[in-house]
């Protein structure tokens, strides 16, 4: 089945739900420190009142600046940090309250591929073990049908079967990181979080990785959360984009209508900010400011301080998502038409 | 043409390891010519940063430049004794690295690093100095120079820091300023606020840079000719529009195809099969030879040296030392972008 006709058929079938998604961290001095130097305890808002949903079979993308709280929603979804407040439905159940039996059939449905492929897979383990394990652990497979099926595995990802006696450190990055794409589809997964998958990897070889999975994801019909910085890997490989900014969602729109047509000024700065490959000549207009600290957010929209459409709206209240032509954007200018 | 800046000539750099010697760089050749932006590109291994600091005199011992010459506008720098080489480094060449965490001093303030800089260099006094480094300071974008200047580096953030890394690589005047991935560790948006800083300051002092960077859109914005390294060699150099757009080599073509595309769309991307070799198993002829859809039988056996092209453009390919052999893309094999 290709992408275009999967994306048709699963067009109103939710997998994952995400609603009112926030988690604080407590960021303050240790208890004593605060009597004797004085200070308020200080909570670091990292992700905060996040919605969205991510269709069967689409390529859902998050892209933000460094501590936009792009890998803190990821590290949600997959269950190795709990939400403060929100609710994570995958499939339709709740993520927080199913229990053991469920939460085991439930934790074979989703995996995760890591940054770093360095440090994600076991350096004491050989490539076979480490993709066994999942088989091992949810009763996929046994004995000679285990090693046929790791075989297979490695195959898919475009290594050999014969690679499975190997350490990790006898292999290049861009093969570590084939080795955890098969390692997340041993347990046949349908949905896969995907933190910066090829952020640490040089771009030819980032190729090879983005085909590998495009490919995965037709024959598989797997679902991805694709979490990246990097906004010409996620026009590449998603269908839909959610643009955060210090842990909020700024917009969520289509892929290609975000590129063309932006409507948050922060998506704008974002694209604008790109260096150009074509080489058009375009002049890039310079981004003011950075962003701010997280622990002290600005007040109202937190892009107000940088925005060039700022007006007295924006720094008192805090905007809520709006919809035009299919996007949705947290902007007043863009409700009012300003923009 | 007029003398270049400053003129690599046949390059080599090795490192001995217990398993024999590595040759980082092997017979590696440019110039910069006053007032240009070189970008130096390629994947990691290449020998991009290895090049720069070979040229600031910085190779790590046991690593050594084992063959070629460095010349500064017309002095020879590569032999130089270590007191003499410090003269050049932050005088005459002044540098940026990724993390600019690493090239500040945390224990000393913004200010006692930048007036210690320029008045080892310059023969000036400790006030003129002083107000020398709010001017800096002042010109690469940190608001209200004069009070943050007595501030220490952790009181920056990152785009900030790397503001007050180019103030330090400028503040002794330098004809080059050797740029090491220097917007790496930044966000997109403080990225292109640096790069912006760095070209137009340089452009002002008259400063030639050279950019070494794996990112192909910084180099497109910013460099005015591109070199590009693998395993060590070079593949290609020339300006930067016909590189980016029409590469000779097979390599940098299939470069460029693997970087996906902001506005177009694309189902596949260009895939060059397998990776870079590692320096201790480099083949023979071609470095890129197993891996290059258009090689052929002279590809393995001897190794091809920089052709030159017309228009600046110089490319190792034996494709093109044979007028008629089809050149890169334009083969009927798919595989040739």
């Amino acid at each position: 089945m290709t992408r275009a006709m999967f994306d048709a058929a699963a067009r109103s079938d939710v997998l994952l739900q995400v609603k009112r998604l926030t988690r604080t961290f407590d960021v303050s001095k240790p208890w004593l420190n605060r009597v004797l130097e004085g200070g308020e305890k200080q909570i670091l808002t990292a992700v905060a009142d996040v919605n969205f949903e991510i269709r069967r079979g689409e390529t859902f993308a998050l892209v933000g600046e460094s501590g936009s709280g792009k890998s803190t929603i990821a590290k949600m979804v997959v269950g190795l940090l709990a939400p403060s407040a929100g609710q994570i439905l995958f499939d339709g159940q709740d993520m927080r309250q199913p229990s053991g039996a469920q939460m085991r059939s439930l934790r074979r449905r989703f995996q995760m591929i890591f940054q770093d492929p360095f440090a994600s897979l076991n350096p004491r383990w050989r490539v076979g073990e480490i993709i066994a394990e999942p088989i091992r652990t949810f009763g996929l497979a046994h004995g000679a049908d285990l090693r046929r099926e790791v075989g297979r595995l490695l195959e898919t990802v475009g290594l050999s079967p014969k690679d499975a006696s190997k350490f990790p450190h006898e292999f290049s990055g861009g093969q570590r990181q084939r080795i955890a794409i098969a390692r997340a589809l041993s347990s046949k997964p349908d949905f896969i979080i995907c933190d910066e998958p090829t952020s640490a990897l040089d771009v030819s070889v980032q190729a090879q990785i983005l085909n590998l999975m495009r490919d995965l994801q037709d024959e598989f019909g797997l679902t991805y959360l694709f979490i990246s910085h990097d906004l010409s890997v996620v026009r590449h490989m998603a269908n839909r984009i959610g643009v955060l900014y210090l842990g909020r969602l700024a917009e969520v729109a289509e892929a290609r209508r975000l590129f063309t047509a932006p409507l948050h000024p922060y998506s704008k700065m974002l694209l604008d900010a790109v260096p150009d490959l074509a080489m058009s000549g375009r002049r890039r207009k310079r981004v003011e400011g950075e962003i701010p600290n997280p622990i002290t957010p600005p007040p109202g929209c937190a892009f107000h301080p940088r925005c060039p459409w700022a007006f007295e709206r924006c720094p008192v209240e805090r905007p809520y998502m709006v919809s035009r032509d299919g996007s949705e954007a947290a902007c007043f200018a863009v409700e009012e038409g300003r923009i | 043409m007029a003398e270049p800046l400053l003129s690599v000539r046949n390059l080599v750099v090795e490192f001995p390891t217990r398993r024999g010697i590595l040759r980082a760089i092997d017979d590696v050749s440019f110039d910069i010519h006053e007032g240009e932006v070189l970008g130096m590109v390629g994947e990691s291994g290449a020998g991009k940063s290895i090049t720069g600091a070979a040229i600031i005199g910085l190779i790590e011992p046991p690593g050594r430049i084992a063959g070629g010459e460095i010349w500064l506008r017309g002095q020879r720098i590569d032999n130089l004794r270590p007191k003499a080489m410090r003269k050049v480094r932050g005088r005459r060449i002044g540098m940026v690295f990724q993390d600019p965490l690493t090239s500040l001093n945390p224990l000393y303030t913004v200010a006692e690093q930048i007036v210690e800089t320029i008045r080892t260099h310059l023969d000036v006094s400790e006030k003129e100095a002083r107000s020398r480094a709010i001017d800096l300071l002042d010109q690469v974008g940190i608001p209200a120079a004069r009070q943050r200047i007595d501030d220490y580096p952790h009181h920056f953030s990152g785009g900030m820091r790397q503001r007050v890394v180019i103030a330090l690589a400028l503040a002794a005047e330098p004809e080059l300023v050797i740029a090491d991935e220097p917007t790496t560790a930044l966000d997109v948006s403080v990225q292109a606020q640096i790069i912006d800083i760095l070209k137009e300051l340089c452009a002002e002092r008259g400063a030639s840079v050279m950019l070494i960077t794996h990112d192909m859109g910084v180099i497109a914005e910013t460099a005015d000719r591109v070199a590009v390294l693998y395993a060590g060699r070079m593949a290609e150099i020339g300006p930067v529009r016909n590189v980016m757009q029409d590469a000779l080599h097979p390599y940098t073509r299939g470069l460029m195809g693997s970087i996906p595309s902001l506005t177009h769309d694309s189902d596949r991307l260009v895939q060059i099969p397998g990776s870079m070799p590692r320096l201790d198993a480099i083949p023979p002829g071609c470095a890129f030879n197993p891996r290059c859809p258009r090689a052929f039988a002279r590809c393995p056996v001897e190794r091809p040296y920089l052709l030159d092209q017309g228009g600046g453009r110089r490319v190792a390919c034996w494709l093109y030392d044979d007028p008629d052999l089809p050149k890169a893309g334009e083969s009927d094999d798919p595989r040739d972008v």
